[in-house]
């Protein structure tokens, strides 16, 4: 069963009819123990780091997070769903993450100009050789659109788990892979046929 | 790098799309979900929803409006129009909107923009300003006016752009009265003063009436994103039109043809 992990963080169903439109039937839950029991799971999620892990702790979600994530099944983190996974975010003071991967998640920087939050259509360079950069990016002349909405970005200190990166006001880190985890810092629920293309790699690949 | 982001605009009123008349090949091109079904397919980037129904009772209806156009499209879309209590913006991201607009009650109640944005994300969270050009003691002032450009407020449109940001608004949306409507291009000026004041996205609005209007907004006028309403909906221009003319002029855009 592939579940989507619902901590309060608001909508989930456009992350659900994405799964529909595949003919694969999500289920939205809270619940510590259907999330351990899943085959896939989704980590979706807006808002700021600092409550999305204290709604996850209240929960009891972080264990079942954390173990399906070590014992390597499938995972797709969207948004702040790929920023939870690290040791530290610096969004409103310093707060821990899931630990997964090291490394820290930070604000833009504003100076020169660049408008924060990074709000729209950005386009995604996936790491030469990748699966993702056949499935997704095919081309690499001209990489695909993504929307993104956030303000703060991953930086990982394992430049190995670099899935893909994206031009504002420098490079930043815009999707992470490792095994069978995937976590992109923009919305492939939201990003039309593109968006598609890579929840159905997900569902069939990962 | 981003793309500038082209909005079409659709007003809405007891949920119903009012003034959309181009799409003769719909079934019902008062329908917003078939409209904004087409307008994703045309290659919109995002879509606004103005709800312009007076009266209280329509919040339910705006609500099943917005359900409905979630459960079609897969792109972001935000829903303004008499967004008063933080119940109501967070009511309308439940049911599916990416980002809920503020007009006038920010002005009336600033501390709600600071709320939704506490509660929803200041990425949800967009303020509506509505500038006009007025003439105080000899001297020119854009003045910001609230209840659809009728009501004068006394606040100065770029103090008040940077008190939104402030406040923790994650985008504006820049409405230049005097040309709303006059199809004779955006207000180049204010909206530049504007966007230049302000950390946050600017979307340009009113005035658009060809698709050099939309460049010149981004080009002269500093706008990060363009909105537009008459020019999309009367057929002047497709979004593929509008958008062929930015890339002709150096503008990032997303190319057409990424719908579902």
């Amino acid at each position: 069963m592939l579940r989507i992990i619902d901590y309060g963080s608001g909508n989930l169903r456009s992350v659900q009819k994405a799964f529909e439109r595949h003919g694969v039937t999500a289920e939205i839950t809270s619940d510590p123990n259907c999330v351990a029991e899943s085959d896939r799971l989704v980590l979706p999620g807006v808002g700021a780091f600092s409550d999305a892990m204290a709604a996850l702790r209240e929960r009891g979600l972080i264990e079942p997070i954390q173990r399906h994530v070590v014992a390597d099944r499938p995972f797709l983190g969207i948004c702040m769903g790929l920023q939870l996974l690290f040791e530290t975010g610096w969004e409103g003071g310093q707060h821990d993450g899931l630990g997964v991967f090291a490394g820290a998640v930070s604000r833009f920087d504003c100076s020169d100009d660049l408008k924060v939050p990074h709000m729209g259509w950005n386009q995604v360079k996936w790491r030469e050789g990748s699966h993702l950069s056949q499935v997704v990016g095919r081309n690499a002349q001209q990489p695909e659109f993504f929307y993104f909405v956030h303000s703060y970005c991953v930086q990982p200190s394992d430049s190995s788990i670099v899935a893909a990166e994206t031009d504002y006001g420098g490079m930043f880190c815009s999707a992470v892979s490792r095994g069978r985890l995937l976590a992109t810092q923009f919305h492939p629920e939201k990003s039309q046929s593109v968006g598609m293309r890579l929840l159905k790699y997900f569902i069939e690949h990962v | 790098m981003l793309a500038k982001r082209i909005i079409p605009c659709l007003d809405v009123e007891k949920g119903r799309v009012v003034k959309g008349t181009k799409f003769l090949e719909l079934v019902d091109a008062g329908d917003p979900v078939a409209v904004a079904a087409r307008y994703e397919s045309e290659g919109a980037d995002e879509l606004v929803f103005l709800d312009i129904t007076a009266s209280h009772e329509g919040r339910a209806i705006m609500l099943d409006m917005v359900r409905r156009v979630a459960e079609t499209v897969f792109m972001p879309f935000t829903v303004g129009g008499g967004i008063r209590t933080l119940d109501d913006a967070v009511e309308l991201i439940h049911a599916g909107a990416e980002k809920v607009s503020i007009n006038s009650s920010a002005v009336k109640t600033p501390e709600l923009v600071t709320e939704v944005a506490n509660r929803l994300g200041s990425c949800a969270t967009v303020v509506n300003i509505d500038p006009k050009r007025v003439v105080k003691d000899g001297k020119e002032v854009w003045e910001v006016f609230v209840n659809g450009g009728r009501v004068p407020t006394g606040i100065e449109a770029v103090d008040w752009a940077r008190r939104v940001e402030q406040l923790g608004a994650g985008e504006i949306v820049l409405t230049c009265m005097d040309r709303d409507g006059t199809r004779d291009g955006y207000d180049l000026e204010i909206t530049a003063a504007v966007s230049r004041a302000v950390g946050i996205p600017v979307v340009a609005s009113g005035g658009a009436g060809k698709p050099e209007h939309l460049a010149d907004a981004i080009e002269y006028g500093a706008a990060d994103a363009v909105l537009a309403a008459g020019i999309f909906h009367f057929g002047a221009c497709t979004i593929s039109d509008v958008k062929k003319l930015l890339a002709s002029r150096g503008i990032p855009v997303r190319p057409v043809g990424g719908h579902v």
